[in-house]
């Protein structure tokens, strides 16, 4: 397919519908409406389901009734609206039905603002509803990507009978680039053995639920959630390097500020200065294993972020206080600019770090300077 | 010679196990109705069930369809969710007032503004049953409850919902009475109206909901025989029974 | 090779197009890019702002604080990105809308008259393209082809008669900047 300019909304709408997406359901918000606009146009011109709820409440449990009937279904909401789909989310998670959710992340807590952020990192990469579960969440940095990530959650979520999470933030999704949409994959209902589609005289009956009234049984779930879990770690981490190999500092950032980062990395390598890049793709399973063989070999880690560091502790568990972590986030809508982070590594490069003052703690008294 | 009439089995529409509802509670019959509806029409097999969370949370255990157990009021949502991609299957909700006209207000309004295809079977005992007789929002003025202990005070707890009113008001709804279970007569005309509902669904002609009047002996603290009379003499009265919306298509339908 | 690009106006005068037109030809000929609007309630009828990168390898930032080049469309675009550009940059201005000159003497400061352009080419709509034509004197990396290439390529059917006229606006834009830039010393 050749390369088409497209907008990360308009692409992760289009891609879902490319992937077999078979029902969406959705509630407008900014900064996300457009995948609901365009699949409003798009999923009944092909015979597909479209349904605006009256809610994100009522949108994530349409999305839950119509994953156990085994069909590939997705919505897609921004921060507050993603925070009313908690109580499905967990629901989904209980029953153990492939659910897709599109976060196109924006400015909070509360009604916030419509700028992009990436405030809720720690509601998607560790749960936000309710109960022991974990979702996949995949953390798309550019169109192509969205489109990318968007195609592989249907098949991840299938795979492991999981919720896979896309989070962006509102410049991704705003945004417009060259990308290449897949092939169009005709809508294909799997022969699934757990979904309930009916028995039509085929089968004995079957019932989907996340209630385990008996306490042992709920164990024996969550231990099964927990072992698929420990799979989808073994084989699912993705993440991107840039210049690795000879890098001394390594900043870690995904998303927008992952690629802002990159901006930066370019300059400071014209200028001499050893430093790379890690941007994690799936921010959930964490790419802790990566960062733990970088930590044996860099001098230091720089975790850039637009939110107060909350990938960071992330970051920190796996560097384990071996080499200095440092922190520079933006908060609130706001998107740092690369000279914010080159001016962050020539402080790393000319400074002696250490590893006694929690990173936060020095980034927020470097801060009371900065803003 | 005398001869064995049979007068009770199980209808192909139930399973086996036996229900977890309290002696003289109603929700006995509700099911029984639309086991026996489901049988009759001939549809068990393509049948998905979706369940509330109340007393009746364990509904899926009963019937033999497959099921899905929705959240706290959700049920209207998930039917949805379920109907839209398998628009040849029938679809119905079984919920009770805390479910449908609390917490899930907002989805049933809107699966009946928008006219699912679906049915609804909505219980209503005034009271919030399985977490112990609380005030429900169809408990009625001046009842006790554990919540309400001096009697439903409307000037500062409000005054109930008459759901089946407010829902005919809606141009999605086709079909949407109110009934009660508090003897044989009135039981026979719900299951009439169930069958209604599920043919309205069949035909596609709309939001089908069936309001069935009913007891909650335990938390009401009475007899079984005087909780049917309560209903009656008290719930009647202030749900009247009756057609609230019946659309032409459904009208001419002979069964 | 990098270039970062803000066009920015009140909403209405066709900013966000200007800035689509620029990304497809820079897509068109092979190379990086990005676009990106400012969104919200200042679409209804406020200011409005994209920026486009252009770029030969993978691009990091979509967004730009100092940027090299701009169209600033009207008054406060002007007043808000002059300070802000990079030293040695250049920046047009639509003369039809502002009443006052340049402030800094370290960037190039084209003015050009894009209502007057454009209505005498006869379509005043077309203000956004003689700006675009302007920013291409200064844009070596995209032609006037490629845009012309873009614009033939990308516009929806139900203007395609509209080509020529946007073609002369690029053509008149371009001539008058090319005109204004011998002017400035080097």
């Amino acid at each position: 397919m050749p390369k088409e300019l497209w907008k990360g909304n308009e692409a992760i709408a289009e891609a879902a519908v490319r992937a077999g997406l078979e029902a969406y359901f959705g509630y407008p918000i900014t900064p996300q409406t457009e995948i609901l606009e365009y699949l409003s146009r798009r999923m009944p011109e092909l015979g597909r389901t479209f349904v605006q709820a009256e809610s994100e409440l009522g949108a994530i449990n349409m999305v839950y009734g119509a994953a156990c009937t085994g069909v590939r279904v997705m919505s897609s909401s921004s921060s507050p609206g993603v925070s009313l789909m908690m109580e499905g989310i967990s629901y989904i998670a209980g029953t153990e039905v492939p659910t897709v959710l599109v976060n196109v992340m924006r400015g909070g807590p509360g009604l916030g603002n419509i700028a992009p952020a990436q405030g809720d990192y720690n509601q998607a990469v560790h749960g936000g509803g309710h109960g022991d579960y974990q979702p996949i969440v995949l953390a798309p940095a550019s169109v192509q990507e969205a489109i990318d990530l968007t195609v592989l959650s249907f098949d991840l979520a299938e795979k492991y009978r999981a919720i896979c999470m896309v989070i962006l933030d509102g410049c991704v999704g705003q945004m417009m680039e060259p990308a290449e949409m897949p092939e169009m994959r005709p809508v294909h209902r799997e022969n699934w053995d757990w979904n309930t589609d009916a028995k039509m005289g085929k089968r004995e009956r079957r019932i989907l639920s996340s209630i385990y009234i008996d306490p042992v049984d709920e164990e024996q779930t969550n231990l099964r959630l927990l072992n698929r879990w420990k799979t989808i770690q073994a084989n699912e981490v993705r993440y991107k390097e840039y210049f690795l190999d000879d890098a001394e500092i390594v900043i870690v950032g995904f998303g927008t500020a992952g690629r802002v980062s990159l901006s930066a990395v370019r300059t400071a390598r014209e200028q001499g200065i050893k430093v790379g890049l890690l941007r994690p793709i799936t921010v959930s399973p964490f790419p802790y294993e990566a960062l733990d063989q970088l930590s044996g070999r860099v001098d230091a880690f720089l975790v850039t972020e637009m939110n107060s560091g909350q990938m960071l502790e992330d970051v920190r568990l796996a560097v384990k206080g071996r080499v200095p972590v440092e922190f520079y986030g933006r908060l609130g809508g706001v998107v740092p600019f690369p000279d914010e982070i080159l001016s962050e590594i020539h402080r790393m490069a000319k400074v002696k770090l250490g590893t006694d003052v929690h990173p936060r703690d020095a980034w927020l008294e470097r801060m009371a300077h900065i803003v | 010679m005398a001869t064995e009439n049979l007068v009770y089995d199980r209808p192909e529409g139930f399973t086996d196990t036996p229900t977890h509802y309290c002696p003289g509670c109603t929700h006995g019959v509700a099911h029984r109705l639309v086991a026996e509806v489901l049988e009759e029409m001939g549809v068990i097999e393509k049948t998905i069930g979706v369940a509330p969370v109340g007393c009746s949370v364990f509904a899926y255990n009963y019937f033999d369809t497959d099921f899905v157990e929705a959240p706290h009021g959700r049920a209207p949502a998930m039917a949805t969710g379920v109907k839209r991609v398998m628009p040849d299957r029938i679809v119905f909700t079984y919920q009770g007032d805390g479910d449908l006209a609390s917490i899930g207000m907002g989805e049933i309004v809107h699966a009946a503004a928008r006219g699912e295809n679906i049915t609804v079977i909505f219980i209503n005992n005034a009271n919030y049953g399985m977490t112990g007789g609380q005030m429900a929002p169809t408990t009625l003025p001046g009842m006790k409850t554990t919540s309400s202990p001096n009697g439903r005070d409307v000037e500062t707890q409000g005054y109930p919902i008459k759901v089946s009113e407010m829902l005919s008001t809606l141009d999605g709804v086709g079909y949407c009475v109110r009934r009660s279970l508090h003897d044989p007569k009135n039981i026979r005309l719900a299951k009439k109206a169930i069958r209604m509902a599920f043919e309205t669904q069949a035909r596609g002609l709309g939001f089908s909901m069936v309001e069935l009047l009913s007891t909650c002996p335990t938390n009401w603290g009475m007899t079984p025989v005087n909780s049917l009379k309560f209903v009656e003499e008290h719930m009647i009265p202030f749900y009247p029974l009756g057609d609230y919306k019946i659309s032409d298509a459904i009208k001419q339908i002979k069964i | 090779m990098q270039k970062e690009i803000i066009i920015s106006g009140f909403g209405g005068q066709g900013v966000l197009f200007a800035g689509q037109v620029i990304a497809y030809a820079a897509m068109d000929s092979g190379k990086q890019v990005t676009w990106i609007p400012s969104y919200g309630p200042e679409m209804r009828g406020g200011t409005a702002n994209c920026t486009v990168v252009i770029a030969d390898h993978e691009i990091g930032s979509p967004l730009v604080k100092n940027p090299p080049l701009v169209i600033a469309l009207n008054l406060p675009s002007f007043d808000k990105y002059e300070p802000l550009m990079q030293v040695g940059g250049t920046l047009i201005v639509n003369q039809s809308m502002v009443d006052r000159g340049a402030k800094r003497d370290d960037i190039s400061v084209i003015l050009v008259p894009c209502n007057e352009i454009a209505e005498e080419i006869g379509d005043k709509k077309l203000m956004n393209m003689v700006a675009v034509g302007a920013l291409l004197s200064a844009l070596p990396e995209v032609s006037l082809k490629d845009v012309e290439k873009a614009l033939e390529g990308h516009l929806p059917a139900r203007h395609k008669h509209l080509l020529p006229k946007n073609y002369e606006a690029l053509k008149r834009g371009y001539e008058n900047a090319q005109k204004e830039l011998e002017k400035v010393p080097a």
